[in-house]
């Protein structure tokens, strides 16, 4: 067995293992904290398969960005697991039916009919100085530019749309205006002198 | 000496991954040891520099001078009690600094100190390294979370929401790097700037630079962006629960951090290893018998300086102007000076992208 | 026009440059360290520190039990203790004060009428034990003897502002 053969099964296994345990763990921040075990596993075995552009964004993308707000979401949340199992019985026969849906697709699309090394023969080695980051961006830009185009201006509107639907104006919260705070200056814009007439003297009786 | 060789050449035909497991290993150690080394006497001059700004003289009373201050202090924390608190998650507890450690360490991998000096000279280095560092955050995530101390947890929360934000704009800042030098690997971005001190990309990418420089502050949590630790708001932020040697490790981390900043600053804005008058016509060859590797250590301190020099400058910033300081003025201005770059490049407009 | 030069202003961190320059110059500044056990902070003849009872030049100590300074002790640190001696004269049997209690307000000094209880410039001690923190009578009279000259240099030298 060769080296990376070895290097293969630890990274599939700790894969398989932390996938496991996302779905088993009742806490949810570990949960998430396996979850991003589990990214960095599979983007060892993207490594492995040379894809080292797709490995290190994932780790930059999914472990860097997307995870820590999904941490920081779930540590803010006060889960209270009886509420989530209590409908357990009664949606798991449509559960398992897109389950076995679910596994039959995959089955159907990589499973061994049309999967593994007899069907589609193994990539060449790509030589020492062969940038997968130019090579991907070529096809991306050239091949692909419009479904790329597409799938930019769908998150374009994604992001609006989430802005445009959590932003909302509460008139009774008090905000600071940070630029025009920015904007004040020494002299007038901080001291205000006014002339006042001076106080009377107090008559004594 | 020969015979030395001889023997490792024997043991190298004999034992052929024992023999490349080690010589990684000794290469690991030749370049984590005096990181440490540095890391501890960074502490220590940061001590001194803001003394001298604020008129004191700082450590001075642990050998000459205070030289031994940083191994008195590393040998006090190895002697304190590591305190678990209750309620607290032990593995996620105990592995938080290191999370925080490692990555700072790792990313010096695909660093080129010279030439040729580099451990890895990987095509994807600047992606690993950006990569690497936004990893990081979990040591400060899983600290707070772990500690079972809502100061911790807020420290945490604050942290994280602070470096998601100023990576998005130290990453398009890197992006400016790329597009101009057209390489993601470090050691072409570095030979991208030969020339002088003015053909570096300092100067065309003078706003990236500034933007990539304070995102760095913010980053590593440092004043003026410390609201992570913020002691005088909650105590100590993330890691008021640690004592001795977990602290140390995030101490470590936290200094490791900065000097990987600011050799990237050096790396990819001042040239590196390059000499500051390389190819010119008197200076040049006078300053050619300089190792560049000196060069670099150079502009590195003067970035690790920086970073002493504004903690003892500014005050803290205020949470929300930090988030608006990160999304609304350094992420537009990146995106800006991106497509001017690009044009530049595309059009060949100045003498730097030839 | 002026919102644009602001705008730059901020953009370009002017004030915070301004700053930056402030530190940088204080960096090379004069140092106001004092190096302690080899330099000393210079002390006023009216320093507090610790206390010492005094001696007249014939060796009678001079307290008379008056306890005054036990009335005025804001603190309530003193602790007085009279009897008459063998030779009729009114004197302390037992004179203590508490270092933990005592604030070092000086007013014993004040209000002694004999400048007996004083209150030297020594600041350098420290209590290994428990019990420590109350000095005796005799502790008292031994710092005395032992810093008598700066003592009376002291009292002489603020003598016209009393």
């Amino acid at each position: 067995m060769s080296f990376e053969r070895i290097v293969f099964f630890a990274f599939a296994a700790i894969l398989i293992y932390a996938a496991t345990m996302v779905i088993t763990r009742r806490n949810p921040v570990h949960a998430v904290l396996f979850l991003v075990l589990a990214f960095f596993a599979s983007s060892g075995i993207w490594m492995l398969a040379e894809a080292e552009f797709l490995a290190i964004a994932l780790v930059l993308v999914y472990v860097g960005a997307v995870m820590v707000l999904f941490l920081f979401v779930v540590m803010m949340l006060d889960i209270d697991l009886a509420t989530i199992r209590a409908g357990f019985m009664r949606y798991l026969p449509i559960g398992l039916i897109v389950a076995v849906a679910m596994a039959a697709l995959m089955i159907m699309v990589v499973g061994p009919t049309n999967f593994g090394l007899e069907q589609i023969a193994a990539p060449e080695r790509l030589g020492a100085d062969a940038s997968n980051t130019e090579a991907l961006a070529m096809t991306l830009f050239t091949v692909f530019l419009y479904p790329f185009e597409i799938a930019a201006v769908l998150l374009l509107v994604a992001i609006i749309a989430a802005i445009g639907l959590t932003l909302r104006q509460r008139p009774e919260t008090k905000y600071q205006d940070t630029g025009k705070q920015v904007r004040v200056r020494k002299g007038p814009d901080r001291v205000r002198v006014v002339s006042m007439p001076a106080e009377k003297k107090l008559e004594l009786k | 000496m020969d015979t030395l060789i001889g023997l490792w050449d024997t043991f190298g035909r004999d034992w052929p991954y024992l023999a490349t497991l080690i010589e990684i290993l000794v290469k690991i150690v030749l370049i984590v040891a005096p990181i440490m080394l540095l890391v501890a006497y960074y502490t220590y001059a940061e001590r001194k520099v803001i003394g001298y700004m604020q008129l004191r003289l700082g450590p001075n009373r642990v050998g000459p001078k205070g030289w031994l201050q940083p191994i008195a202090d590393a040998v006090k924390l190895m002697f304190k009690e590591v305190i678990l608190p209750t309620g607290a998650n032990k593995f996620l507890f105990l592995l938080a600094p290191l999370i925080t450690l490692a990555p700072a360490l790792a990313a010096w991998a695909v660093f080129p100190f010279d030439e040729e000096l580099v451990l890895a000279d990987v095509n994807a280095g600047l992606l690993y390294i950006l990569a690497l560092t936004s990893v990081g955050v979990y040591g400060v995530i899983i600290a707070g979370w772990a500690s079972n101390s809502k100061y911790a947890l807020l420290g945490a929360m604050r942290s994280a929401a602070q470096i998601v934000a100023y990576e998005i704009a130290m990453g398009f800042a890197l992006v400016g790097v790329l597009v101009a030098a057209g390489s993601l690997n470090l050691g072409d971005i570095v030979r991208a700037q030969a020339g002088g001190i003015f053909s570096w990309f300092w100067l065309p990418l003078l706003p990236l630079f500034v933007i990539y420089f304070i995102s760095g502050v913010a980053e590593t949590n440092r004043a003026p962006f410390d609201v992570a630790e913020g002691e005088s708001e909650i105590v100590a932020g993330f890691h008021v629960e640690y004592s001795g040697m977990a602290f140390a490790v995030f101490f470590l981390g936290e200094y490791a951090n900065m000097i990987l900043i600011s050799a990237l600053a050096a790396l990819m804005f001042m040239g590196g290893w390059l000499s500051p008058f390389h190819g010119w016509p008197i200076l040049g060859p006078l300053f050619e018998w300089v190792p560049g590797i000196v060069w670099l250590f150079l502009k590195t301190a003067i970035f690790a300086f920086l970073y002493l020099w504004f903690r003892a400058t500014f005050p803290r910033y205020r949470y929300d102007q930090i988030m608006r300081l990160g999304w609304k003025v350094f992420i537009p201005i990146t995106i800006v000076w991106i497509l001017v770059v690009g044009l530049a490049v595309v059009y060949e407009l100045p003498w730097w992208f030839d | 026009m002026k919102a644009f030069i602001d705008y730059f202003r901020s953009l370009f961190l002017l004030e915070l440059f301004r700053g930056l320059g402030v530190t940088g110059r204080y960096l090379f500044g004069k140092k106001f360290t004092l190096e302690y056990p080899e330099e000393r902070a210079p002390q006023s003849p009216r320093f507090r520190g610790l206390h010492a009872q005094r001696r007249y030049d014939n060796g009678e100590e001079r307290c008379i039990a008056c306890k005054l300074c036990e009335a005025v002790c804001p603190a309530q640190a003193i602790t007085i203790e009279a009897e008459p001696r063998a030779d009729g004269s009114r004197r302390t049997t037992r004179y203590d004060i508490d270092l933990f209690k005592c604030i070092f307000c000086g007013y014993c000094q004040e209000s002694c009428p004999v400048d007996a209880i004083v209150e030297t410039r020594i600041y350098e001690y420290c209590f290994l034990e428990k019990g420590q923190n109350v000095i005796t009578k005799d502790k008292l009279l031994e710092i005395g003897d032992k810093h008598e000259p700066q003592i009376a240099a002291d009292i002489a030298a603020q003598a016209k502002y009393r």
